[in-house]
This record gives C-alpha cells, structure tokens and sequence, in this order.
C-alpha cells in the first residue's frame, strides 16, 4: 500500500467506486416498489440542482442558440471568475458556521484604493496628482493587506469576545463603507467616481489571456484559477486548514483536541478578507472605475453560491469544488435569463427562489430521517 | 383471561441500508416492570419510539387493552396512555416546572380565550405530585432543578395525562443511589396504580431488582423474554452480546512506586473544586468516584487547562509544569476523553481520519503542510489497534455506534503519546463488547508505563480496573482506597463525607 503511484491509487480508488455503484444497484434492484420509487426521488432530489441546471441550459439553447456560442460561454466564464474569489473567501466563514456581510463593503474599499492609485498621470481629476504611476502589483499587495486586516479585525472579535459572525460584520460592514466615503473625499475628490484608469492596470486584469475563435479570454480567469487551487490546497492539505473543519464541526471539542481555536478563527476571516482585496482590486479594472458603491450586495451571491455548492451552515462541510460549482451555476442561470429577455427585476425574485430552494434541499441532508 | 395491557406483534421497520427492527413482538401486562436489554444499536430505542410516535413502522400492528392502535405522533402516544420518561431529557428549561408539565395543553379560564388560568396549572400539579408521593414546587424554573428533580417533573407530566404504559430510558444514569431508590419507589408506586412500566437500563443490579420480566434485543430482534428470577447477570449478557465474554476485567499489576504526576491543592476560580489533591503513579490506574457534582470533572478539566485555577500546583516528574490551555497540556504530555462525547469529543461531521489525527497534526506535517500518507497510516494504525470497526477511513463518525466512537476518541489521544490519560466515563454509553475492549486497552496502556485517571460512576468498574480509588466529595477528596480490597459501601460512605 505504502509504495503504490498515484495512478495505481487511482485505478483502485475507481475500481472501488465502480465495485459500489455495483452493488448498491443490486441492492436496489432487490427492493420493493414503493421503496424503489421513494429511493429514486431521493436519489433525484439529491442532485435536483444539477438537474434544474442540465434543463435549462438545454431549454435556454433552444430557444436562444447564440446562448452556447463561443462569446457567450467566454462571457459566463469570464463572469465566474470575476465573482469566485470573494466567494471562496466566505466559503470558509460559512465552515465554522458563520457568515461575512461585509465582503462586498470590502471590496469597495479596496477597489478605490487600487483604482486610486493607477490612475493615469494624464488624467484631470487625478486623486492623488502628483504620484507617479505604481508598479500594479504592489497595488494588488496593498489591496490584499487592506483586505486582510480588515477580516483580522472581523475574525477578532468573532474569535475573541465570541460574537455571533453576522452581527460583527454587520458592524464593520458599516466602518467599512464610511471609509471608503471618507476616502474618496481624499484632495479634491469630493467623492467622485475614480475612473481614468493607467493602461498598465486595465492590461494587468482585463488584458487578453488568450483568444477563443477570436474572442480574448480575460486575464482575470487566470487570477481566479490560482486563487482557486491555492484555496483548495489551503482547505485540504494544510494544518489550517484541517483544524478549519474541526473548528466548523464542534468548536469545544477542537478547544479540548489542543487546536488553537482563535488562531483559526482570526486566520479564515483573514484569508477570506484577502480574497475580497483581491476581488476590489479586479473589479476595478474590470469595470473600468470604482466608486462608493462598488462590491455593493456582492456577498449575496457569494453566500448564495455557497449554500448552492452545498457549503453548508451546519458547519464543518465544504469543498472548493462546490463553490466553483455553485457560482459557474448561478451566473449560468442569470446569463441564461438576460438571453431570454426576462425582465430585470424578475430576476431577483427569481434568484431569492434559488437560494431558499437550494437551503431547502441542503437541510434535507441534515434533518432526521423518519 | 382480559387482553394485555400492551401488545406489539411482528413490528418491522428499516432506515436505508439497516434492518433496524424486523419482527419484534412484545407483551406488556398491567402492574409489572418488563426490563428492555439490549447494546446500543440493538434496536430497542428504535421500537420504544415506534411505540412512541416518533417513527412510523413499516409494518406490525400495537394493541393497547386489546385494540389496534396508529400510533403517529408523540401527542398521539400520550393520548392513548404512553408516555416516555427520556434519557436525556428534553424540556423547556427556562419555563417552570408546572408550564412544563401542561406544556401544549395549558388550562384556559374559557375554551374561547386564550388566556392561561395559572391558578388552575398549580393546582393540578401540586395535585398530581402528591399522587406520587411528592411535593411540587410549581412556579420553579427547571434549569435551577437537578437532573433527579427534572426527571420527577417528566415522571408527574406522565401520570398527569393518566398514562398507563411509561417507558423509561435509562432513567438511572445520571443519578445518585438515593435519587435511584427514591425512584424505584415512585416505580414501584406506580405499578401498584396499575400502570405497566418498561424500563431500559444497563445496570444489571437494578434490573434484576426491580423488574419482574426482562427482554433482550440483539440486531433488531426480539430474542428471549423470561421472568426475572430466571436471569442472571451473565446470562443476560451472553443474550446481549450474542457469544461467551471470556472474562470480566482485565489482570494487571503494572503500578510502580514512582510518582509521575501529582496534583496539590487545586482550588477553582469559578469551578466547585475545593482543594483537590491527588497522586498519581508510573503504570498505575487510579479511579476516581464520587456523585454527581461532587467536582469529578472539575478536577480532570483543571488539570487539562480548561477552567481557570484560583491555586494550587501540577507536578509532573518532580518538576512543576502549568497547563493553563489544552494546548499547554498537550504538549506537557496530557489527554482528556471529555465525559460528553457528542459535545466536546467527536466532530460528528468529519470523517474517521480527520477525527483520529487532529491533535497530532504537528508530528504529521511539515510548513504547515499535512501529509496526506502519514495522516492515513497512523488512522489505519489506530483503527487496527484498537479494533474499530468501520469499512472505510472516510466514514463519518457519526455513523458509528458509541463504543467506537470512544475508540476512536482514545486513539486520537494516543497519537500524542500523552504520559498521563485524564478519562471522563470512559465507557458511558458503549455497550457492554466495546466495555471489555476498552478496559484491556486501558490495562494495556499502564503496562507501558502511562498513568491514568479514571472518573466514573459506575462502582464496579472502578473497582475491576483501577489500583486506588479516590473518592470525591463536595470538591474535595474525600478520601482514598485500595480498590482491590474497597467495598462499595465504603466508597458511598466516603462520597457522602462532604456533600451538600
């Protein structure tokens, strides 16, 4: 066992699955009727998001071709990776139960500060005019750092004072817009949008990756894809991140394990304020400015992609995957609804619908079965 | 000859993938206590909350005085005169005790308002404690009541909806001997009224006492029903477990006199402990006993850094050492098996591997980084030593049974090569194979020189595995005993020496 290659592990590892999907048919096929169609059900409701999703890709590109075309499927993508980092970022809060309203207030911060700082040197209304151009990624640091700090202050006194995560993020949530507020009344700001932005910081996000039939891949979705695998080799492979789950599962009995519990803590709202510095400083190249409302609602969608990709609030229980997945799928289903012309303020009922939809189903896994 | 009180004919009922009752029969007549026995997993808590309303048979039919009954709520249940008295009891512990006792049914001054006539609740359950022998105090708060008092208010809640059968599960587990017997009179009481009372215990003791027909379950079946005075202990647990238990404790004599760890004058800063000294040698099992409350547990978390001390000193090997956190006394060489497993042992989500290696996360891993290799090899290492079962390292713990959970438990402490084990009830809620299987690894572990410490409730085993015993009493020792020739009397004497 000890020797075997990773293929090897792997062969078996598929040959294990294949060998149990062998027998739970069998098992299957010995059951009666009634329980045949209870099992079938279940089995369905299971995977009732993948189902939905597999529909409406296939009604919506039926109906509206150009929905599979190669600039839309880019644009989906391009999307997905726009708004995945901050969502990886509260995937960890919800692990240890919590949440973080503040993620989208962050990312405002953040992308004024970054858009503040490249802005060309040419531009009239300059925030700060006589700073030189910076090197991008010392700003893309510095939007880190902000971001980080200001999840170390969330993850502080959630960890220290034993604050439920809503209502300290609720707070700094408020802290939070009033200093972006504050900021841009920075010089003779006076609170304007920042836009006149260095080619050098439009180039760095938004530049080019590669072309698809002549469609340019933003550079972004390569950012998003090395947060991801970083996020994923953090959840999985690193002591933080085991005790993370332990600390999600029951809190005492990782206190009494010798898990430094307020470590843990201070280190996933830290990391998930990093992923929304991240966030601030993308958007504000990818939108081209950034003003006070920047991020605004954005950790909505992230709450909701999570639940979606089956993080759950009961805590201790998510993968990286899920929350690819559960993002990949709401910006599926919302590029989908603008191809079908649904009217704009539909789509908010219709993306409460899949959030309640989606808890829903999450719980059933959860509750005891009768 | 009239009907029996109750009836259950050929019950089944299955949860995906277990068979959790199939063809369970069982009669109850009026005026006896019929004893339901069985491990954990054998299916009896399964039956008593189909009997409850809590599941839903598959198929078999209840009879109650001779006709069929569809049992689909709780509410349903007491209704037609079943009621339940819980192992851990479910209550609205910040209401009182007569709220509590009427909760769902307050008494209304008219049926057209909703206004709650308080005089009426007192009253009745004044009422309905001096049936039993009892005085009420109605307007009390639960959480101020111990467990014995909360149990009396579920015991009254019954009676007050005139139940006929009452079920009790594992009503002694949490009390002390004279709250047992004041019990058992209230038992005896109420057969005398004509109710017929089933009681599940693993205490043997008491069951051949008080019970007048014992049943065993093993696997979801029903698999001997006979009178009391047929059984005995041992043969009650060779229905049990199914096989011969080749013997009862495990012999040892690894006890050295070498001191390894001493513990002088804790006092706790907010705990009850007052003034708590103990020694402890290389190799030797000490027990510790005492009732509930007495500062048991207080101690073991004081020297594991979990509650502050207000004074008093830890040494170990002769030299002084603080353990002002878990982690501190981790890494002094210190384990605690917490006496609350779903509370602060497992992570119920998690899978065995993540509950095996988290306390050693620090010898498996390097910058940080676990490796995926160690961490299987020392759960595979765990799960062969102490015999877990499970089919694979990716089982959630959750779905195994108490005993190996505990096992599991024991083996993430293991991994740290502690000097000293701290065991809160280490074999509360095992059943009685995975009992014997953790008292032979403990006697295996002092044979290596480790010292461990013991608190449990159950007298016998103290006495069966440990070399002393310490009796706790209102936060103090009370005194201590050479378990190989103590009494249980002199352990309850002792226990009693300071209590409040």
């Amino acid at each position: 066992m000890k020797n075997d290659g990773i293929f090897v592990r792997a062969i078996d590892g598929f040959k294990e699955r294949v060998g149990s999907y062998k027998r739970r048919f069998t098992e299957f096929s010995q059951l009666e009727g009634g329980e045949k169609a209870r099992r079938i059900s279940e089995i369905l409701l299971d995977r009732a998001m993948l189902i939905i999703l597999v529909i409406a890709i296939i009604v919506i590109a039926v109906m509206r071709p150009k929905f599979v075309s190669a600039a839309s499927i880019i644009n989906i993508i391009s999307l997905t990776a726009a708004k995945l980092p901050i969502a990886l970022g509260i995937g960890g809060a919800i692990v240890l139960t919590g949440t973080d309203i503040s993620a989208g207030r962050i990312v405002g911060l953040t992308a004024c500060i970054a858009a503040s700082m490249l802005q060309m040197t040419t531009y009239v209304n300059k925030m700060f005019p006589n700073m030189a151009t910076m090197p991008v990624w010392v700003v893309l640091l510095a939007a880190i750092v902000v971001g980080a700090l200001i999840g170390a202050v969330n993850g502080f006194f959630v960890a220290k004072f034993k604050l439920h995560p809503f209502i300290v993020t609720l707070s700094t949530q408020l802290i939070v817009y009033g200093l972006v507020l504050l900021y841009l009344q920075i010089g003779s700001n006076a609170g304007q949008t920042l836009s006149g932005l260095d080619p050098s910081y439009l180039d760095f996000v938004s530049g080019p990756l590669f072309y698809i039939a002549g469609i340019a891949v933003p550079r972004y979705v390569l950012y998003a894809i090395i947060l991801t695998v970083l996020i994923w080799f953090i959840w999985n492979k690193t002591v933080f991140g085991r005790n993370m789950f332990a600390v999600g599962s029951n809190e005492e009995a990782a206190s009494v394990s010798g898990v430094n519990v307020f470590k843990t803590i201070l280190l996933v709202f830290a990391l998930a304020g990093a992923t929304y510095g991240i966030t601030g400083f993308i958007e504000g190249a990818r939108i081209g400015s950034a003003a006070s409302y920047t991020g605004l609602n954005y950790e909505s969608d992230a709450i909701a992609a999570c639940v979606i990709g089956g993080v759950s609030f009961v805590g201790g229980t998510g993968k990286v995957s899920g929350i690819v997945g559960g993002v990949l799928l709401l910006q599926i289903i919302f590029v989908g609804l603008t191809f079908l012309s649904v009217d704009q303020n539909m789509l908010y009922i219709i993306k409460g619908l899949i959030i309640l939809f989606a808890c829903a189903l999450d719980m059933r896994k959860y509750l005891k079965r009768r | 000859m009239s009907s029996p009180l109750l009836e259950i004919k050929n019950l089944s009922k299955s949860f995906p993938g277990v068979k959790a009752l199939d063809g369970v029969s069982l009669t109850l007549n009026a005026g006896s206590v019929h004893a339901l026995m069985g491990e954990n997993g054998a299916g009896k808590s399964t039956l008593m909350k189909c009997l409850f309303g809590v599941y839903r048979p598959d198929s078999g039919e209840i009879y109650i005085n001779g006709e069929r009954v569809d049992i689909g709520s709780p509410k349903a249940a007491l209704l037609s005169g079943v009621a339940m008295v819980h192992q851990e009891l479910s209550q609205a512990t910040k209401l009182s005790l007569m709220e509590n006792i009427f909760l769902g049914r307050f008494p209304l001054y008219t049926p057209y308002l909703p206004i709650i006539n308080r005089a009426k609740m007192k009253r009745d359950t004044e009422e309905v404690f001096s049936q039993l022998g009892l005085t009420a105090e109605p307007e009390r708060i639960m959480e101020t009541m111990s467990v014995s008092e909360r149990q009396m208010a579920e015991i009254a809640k019954a009676v007050s909806y005139d139940a006929k059968i009452i079920v009790f599960d594992e009503p002694t587990s949490s009390l002390t001997e004279k709250e047992a017997e004041r019990l058992f009179g209230i038992i005896e009481a109420l057969r005398k009224r004509g109710c017929g009372i089933i009681y599940i215990s693993h205490k043997m003791n008491e069951i051949l006492r008080i019970c007048d027909t014992v049943s065993v379950m093993r696997d979801g079946k029903m698999i001997s029903t006979e009178q009391s005075k047929d059984m005995t202990t041992e043969k009650i647990i060779r229905l049990m477990v199914g096989r011969e238990l080749s013997e009862g404790y495990p012999k040892r004599s690894s006890k050295t006199d070498e001191v390894l760890f001493s513990a002088e004058g804790l006092i706790g800063e907010y705990s009850r402990l007052k003034s708590a000294s103990l020694t402890l040698y290389k190799g030797e099992i000490l027990g510790i006993a005492g009732l509930d409350g007495s500062g048991r547990t207080e101690l073991l978390e004081a020297i594991f850094g979990i509650s502050k001390l207000r004074s008093g000193r830890l040494m170990l090997r002769g030299k002084e050492i603080k353990n002002r956190s878990p982690r501190e006394a981790i890494k002094n060489g210190f384990a605690l098996l917490t006496e609350e497993r779903r509370r602060s042992g497992i992570f119920g989500i998690l899978d065995i591997n993540a509950n095996t290696v988290i306390s050693s996360l620090d010898s498996i891993s390097g910058l940080g980084v676990v490796s995926d290799r160690r961490a299987r090899e020392a759960t595979e290492k765990t799960v062969r030593r102490l015999r877990v079962k499970v089919h694979t390292e990716k089982e959630k713990i959750r779905n195994l049974s108490g005993g190996n959970q505990q096992k599991v438990i024991l083996g993430r402490w293991l991994l740290t090569k502690p000097s000293v084990l701290l065991l809160d009830e280490p074999t509360r809620g095992v059943d009685v194979g995975a009992k014997y299987e953790i008292y032979s690894i403990l006697a295996s572990l002092s044979n290596e020189g480790r010292g461990i410490i013991v608190v449990s409730s159950e007298m016998p085993e103290l006495l069966g595995i440990c070399d002393r015993i310490a009796v706790m009493s209102g936060g103090r020792i009370a005194g201590e005993l050479d378990a190989r020739q103590a009494t249980q009397e002199e352990i309850m004497t002792l226990a009693a020496r300071f209590a409040e």
